[in-house]
């Protein structure tokens, strides 16, 4: 009798591990596959680094690698956490808080790209599509209500940084250590990178002195409100030259920002 | 070649067989016999267990991965908070000195779920293959990741918990890690995402590491969790894809640990360090067909048998250079 008892706890044992080897499989399995929920439930909608291919082969091609994030003068670029699922590790910019203001020139992101998950076809920042911006909160503007503006942009704890050329060329600062003294706020237009590179471009003096650097089409322009009162009031009108990099939703001194970005499927690069 | 096939089962999941009678050569043959009939052996041995109970010899080879393994994962982080940029990225892909690197297991998961290959990856992958080839394979996974060395810690206090049989080891059928391979290739290739890259702890890790933590760090803490109470090394032994996926690169590798028979004492204090000992069969009395061997392909390299080896049978070794610093 006692033969058979020994062969079957055996017997017994082994199917213990074979159980316990599904329910691990399964397991694992079970919490990658979680990972999905937030991308096709879409939790977040991420506005991705310049040159990001449209988000579905944005995240096939990423490798999560954050090269990208090294190389941001501004670092503008984060990494998502496990709470984007399957978007982890893959890089995002939050405008508001730091906006991508191409002070590198040379779309360095881009040029760090391992896997062509920001696509190698482009060089120069007008021709991303990181988002486009919308105006949400008009009431609120200050060139809507016609004030101007004196003073830093942001509060003196913000930490968000651009290039001011008449600062330093490639060193880019604090915008609360930067005041400005306007008559009426023109800030959304007056930082807009692909604006300044076109005044540069009218002054004959292109971006590194590189013509094909010159954006063929404006971007953000302030249009006059008709008023009876004579005070000057203007509001702020996103033109088919934008591309989303979202310094003048950082700029902007409301709070809520009166311009945000907006990146909807749309948006993305075609590799 | 019956060697390697045997290496490659062996690490997708397969027992080690027995050997046939005709599988010995003549010399491990008689070589066993005469162990087998020697009695001062028997006497000699006792003597060395006791010595080595008395003098704990220090884990030479533990130190010098450890320092490797902190240094390398330090590198890519200084390269990024000092902007030094010699080792820039991550562990999934980076540039050494502008070189580019991509981890074999990132790559094919990138590779699968876009189907397209930019030539940079090409080069990085390409380059991480030859150098783990001859670097020994899965010799990435006890040098280099950090997750690994976390691991080796939580054995530690999985080891003593266990000794005062507070937990105990539930182990699982090894194929699954195979299994865990295939399931994530498919899932790439058919959803178009890294679905693994979700749950790497080796990724998780080198990118909290240079660029922060996060809540993705729960998972690996639950996972040390898992090693310490339930399995021990459970996700380095059943689970991770990239383990196997470095395993296959390296079953070919010059660099190796081998075996000697001859001076082997059969007491198995290799078997009790290893973190995969379903390797370290050849060592079991009997078992070993030649009187020089090489250990197969899940083998990390770790070099703690070479350690604990109380006869110096086993050594790492690079074929054609002899035998690595002592």
């Amino acid at each position: 009798m006692a033969k058979p008892k020994k062969t079957s706890r055996r017997k017994q044992k082994a199917r213990r591990q074979f159980l316990r080897t599904v329910v691990l499989g399964v397991g694992v399995v079970g919490v990658s596959l979680l990972g999905y929920l937030p991308v096709i439930g879409r939790w977040r909608e991420r506005i991705r680094p310049p040159g990001a291919l449209k988000e579905h082969e944005f995240l096939s091609s990423c490798i999560k690698c954050g090269q990208c994030v090294q190389v941001c003068p501004v670092n503008a670029i984060k990494l998502a956490d496990m709470d984007e699922g399957f978007g982890i590790g893959a890089p995002y910019i939050d405008t508001r808080k730091q906006a991508c203001d191409f002070s590198c020139d040379g779309l360095q992101c881009v040029l760090a790209c391992p896997t062509g998950a920001l696509t190698h076809h482009i060089n120069y920042s007008h021709e991303t599509e990181m988002a486009i911006a919308r105006v949400v909160n008009e009431k609120q503007c200050l060139a809507a209500m016609g004030e101007g503006f004196n003073g830093p942009a942001r509060g003196a704890a913000f930490n968000g940084k651009l290039r001011y050329e008449d600062v330093d060329r490639w060193k880019p600062i604090r915008i609360s250590e930067y005041p400005y003294e306007l008559e009426l706020c023109d800030l959304c237009v007056r930082q807009c990178p692909i604006e300044i590179r076109i005044a540069q471009c009218e002054a004959d003096k292109p971006p590194s002195g590189d013509e094909n650097q010159c954006p063929p089409q404006h971007a953000i322009k302030l249009e006059t409100i008709a008023s009876d009162d004579g005070i000057v009031r203007k509001r702020p009108v996103i033109l088919d030259g934008c591309v989303g990099c979202g310094v003048c939703e950082m700029i902007c001194p409301p709070e809520p920002a009166v311009i945000v970005m907006d990146s909807t499927e749309s948006r993305g690069m075609t590799a | 070649m019956n060697h390697l096939i045997k290496s490659v089962a062996v690490l997708l999941g397969a027992d080690p067989k027995k050997p046939q009678p005709d599988d010995y050569t003549a010399e491990a043959k008689t070589m066993h016999a005469e162990q087998r009939a020697d009695k001062s052996r028997i006497e000699a041995i006792h003597l060395e267990l006791a010595h080595k109970a008395q003098y704990k010899t220090p884990e030479k080879w533990r130190r010098r991965r450890w320092t490797v393994l902190i240094l390398v994962n330090l590198l890519f982080v200084v390269s990024f908070q000092l902007d030094i940029q010699i080792l820039e990225g991550a562990l999934t892909a980076s540039r050494f000195v502008g070189f580019h690197m991509a981890d074999l297991n990132s790559a094919l998961q990138v590779m699968l779920a876009y189907k397209e290959v930019v030539i940079n990856l090409v080069i990085g992958t390409t380059t991480v293959l030859i150098m783990w080839w001859l670097l020994g394979g899965r010799t990435f996974c006890s040098w280099v990741c950090p997750y690994h060395l976390l691991a080796e810690w939580t054995e530690m206090a999985h080891d003593y918990l266990a000794k005062k049989k507070i937990v105990k080891d539930h182990p699982f059928d090894r194929r699954v890690r195979t299994v865990f391979w295939i399931v994530f290739v498919l899932l790439a290739f058919f959803t178009g995402y890294t679905v693994f890259e979700t749950i790497s702890p080796t990724g998780i890790l080198s990118r909290a590491l240079i660029y922060g933590p996060g809540i993705a760090l729960v998972w690996v803490a639950t996972l040390l969790l898992f090693e310490i109470f339930y399995s021990k090394r459970a996700w380095c032994r059943y689970a991770c894809p990239i383990g196997l996926t470095y395993g296959l690169v390296g079953a070919a590798s010059p660099l190796k640990v081998t075996y000697n028979l001859s001076t082997c004492f059969h007491e198995a204090e290799c078997k009790k360090v290893c973190e995969v000992p379903h390797v370290l069969d050849v060592v079991v009395k009997g078992r070993a067909t030649d009187v020089d061997l090489f250990i197969g392909a899940d083998c990390t390299h770790c070099g703690r048998c070479v350690d604990a080896c109380p006869t110096h049978s086993l050594n790492l070794e690079f074929k054609g250079l002899g035998q690595l610093l002592k």
